[in-house]
């Protein structure tokens, strides 16, 4: 399936007419795209004017009941900022250094200079970042720094205009880190793809921007069951399914 | 449009349900007054959302003990996952009716998929859920822009818009009712919905 073919679930996704699993590779998707996110922002503005259109009145004695309820419900707190992981030159070091230490070993050499200037400079614009990139950041830490983390090292693309990229995964954490000092540039309305290998099964685990340089992407979901990760080139947007042959194969540590 | 002073006198103002909110405090405003954890600002809020959430729960589930329930369901989850309201992503009221339609699709789907198919066969002998609602109340002038609106689809938006939001049904579901393929439904449902949009002069 195309980034078009998704897109065009935009309507079914407002309308609450896509199955689970559709839907949740929809919001994968949202999560990518601007203009799929403006669009469904709209669609589920419309459905709560088609909603309001079939509004009923409830029973009288329906509000004392849910104000009974909310008052001895505890509300979720919002959402914090997580602190954005310190360089290993801040003064946190000496606590966790001997974290940082483990990752640094499992991680090869060029992946770790990427990763502390990556942090480093994250933790400079940490401020402006969203919410979402906050938590990403401290899942990506907590991969790296995690006791059981191992690192996988492959080379991507062709030979002469390859590049390498390092995929470090956390059994515990049940989350993979994806880290390359840079993936070959590609044609505009083209994107890389991560993939999680579920026994040949390719589950989408976002997207990665070509061009830029020391890319650190936790990919998305859960490792769960699988075995490895694929790296592909997809339309912009990205696809539901591989619609190339990957141009990276890299095969997580067995349990 | 609103004139100049449509906001000032008494009766100027959309008529809601039950007692009138306090004037000036807009949805927008009462969610993040509730994210802040207060109950008075819930209890004006719920004027504007109980009515929406409890049509289209029932709307979409039918049978109204089942659908009060989760109604109330509904109406607890708003308060007590108020600090995920982001107001630049959208208004409250699209918000809070989201987390209904979905809450009352997830039920239908869980109970339904027993007897699917008899369920299926059944959808089609029934005319919308639009035309059938009778007790709402309150929310005619709302009724009559969405109804022109609807009128102005081509009939399989139309049906492929009302069958998903109105009924609850999958597009593949509203593929196999309407009989037309896949994409087709796909399509329609988006463009229904972008037509919809425009007609009902929505923004996000």
């Amino acid at each position: 399936m195309t980034g078009a073919d998704l897109h065009m679930l935009a309507g079914a996704y407002a309308l609450g007419a896509l199955a689970e699993d559709e839907r949740a590779a929809f919001e994968e998707h949202l999560a990518d795209c601007e203009a799929c996110a403006v669009e469904v922002a709209e669609f589920q503005a419309t459905g709560a004017r088609l909603a309001q259109a079939v509004a009923q009145n409830p029973p009288p004695a329906m509000k004392q009941q849910v104000l009974g309820r909310i008052a001895v419900v505890r509300q979720e707190p919002p959402h914090v900022e997580m602190p954005a992981p310190r360089p290993p030159s801040a003064p946190a070091r000496a606590r966790r250094g001997a974290r940082f230490a483990l990752a640094a070993s499992l991680a090869a050499a060029v992946a770790l200079g990427g990763v502390a200037a990556w942090q480093y400079t994250r933790a400079q614009d940490a401020h402006q970042q969203a919410q979402q990139a906050q938590a990403e950041t401290a899942q990506i830490a907590a991969v790296l720094s995690a006791p059981d983390a191992h690192a996988v090292v492959g080379s991507v693309g062709g030979a002469g205009q390859g590049s390498h990229a390092t995929v470090v995964t956390s059994r515990s954490e049940n989350k993979a880190v994806f880290l390359t000092p840079g993936l070959p540039e590609l044609s505009s309305g083209k994107t890389y793809q991560l993939w999680f290998d579920d026994a040949g099964v390719m589950r989408p685990a976002g997207l990665v921007a070509p061009g830029a340089t020391d890319q650190t992407v936790l990919l998305k979901g859960p490792i769960a069951q699988a075995q490895g990760m694929g790296i592909t080139v997809e339309p912009a947007g990205g696809s539901l399914h591989p619609t190339t042959a990957p141009i990276a194969l890299m095969p997580f540590p067995a349990t | 449009m609103d004139g100049p002073h449509s906001r000032r006198g008494e009766g100027s103002e959309p008529t809601f349900l039950g007692t009138p909110p306090v004037p000036g405090q807009r949805p927008d405003e009462l969610l993040l007054q509730v994210a802040r954890g207060d109950q008075d600002a819930f209890a004006a809020l719920y004027e504007h959302i109980a009515g929406p959430v409890l049509g289209i729960v029932r709307s979409v589930l039918r049978d109204p003990a089942q659908s009060e329930e989760v109604a109330q369901e509904v109406l607890v989850e708003v308060w007590r996952t108020a600090a995920r309201f982001r107001p630049e992503k959208g208004g409250a009221l699209a918000w809070v009716l989201t987390i209904a339609h979905r809450r009352a699709v997830d039920r239908v789907r869980s109970a339904q998929a027993a007897t699917d198919r008899e369920h299926k066969a059944a959808l089609l002998e029934q005319t919308p859920a639009y035309d059938e609602v009778s007790e709402a109340v309150d929310h005619r002038l709302e009724r009559e822009h969405v109804r022109r609106c609807l009128q102005a689809l081509t009939r399989t938006q139309r049906e492929s818009v009302v069958l998903a939001y109105y009924r609850g049904l999958t597009y593949r579901e509203v593929a196999e009712l309407l009989a037309v393929p896949l994409g087709t439904v796909k399509a329609r449902m988006r463009d229904g919905l972008i037509r919809m949009r425009d007609c009902l002069g929505v923004t996000a």
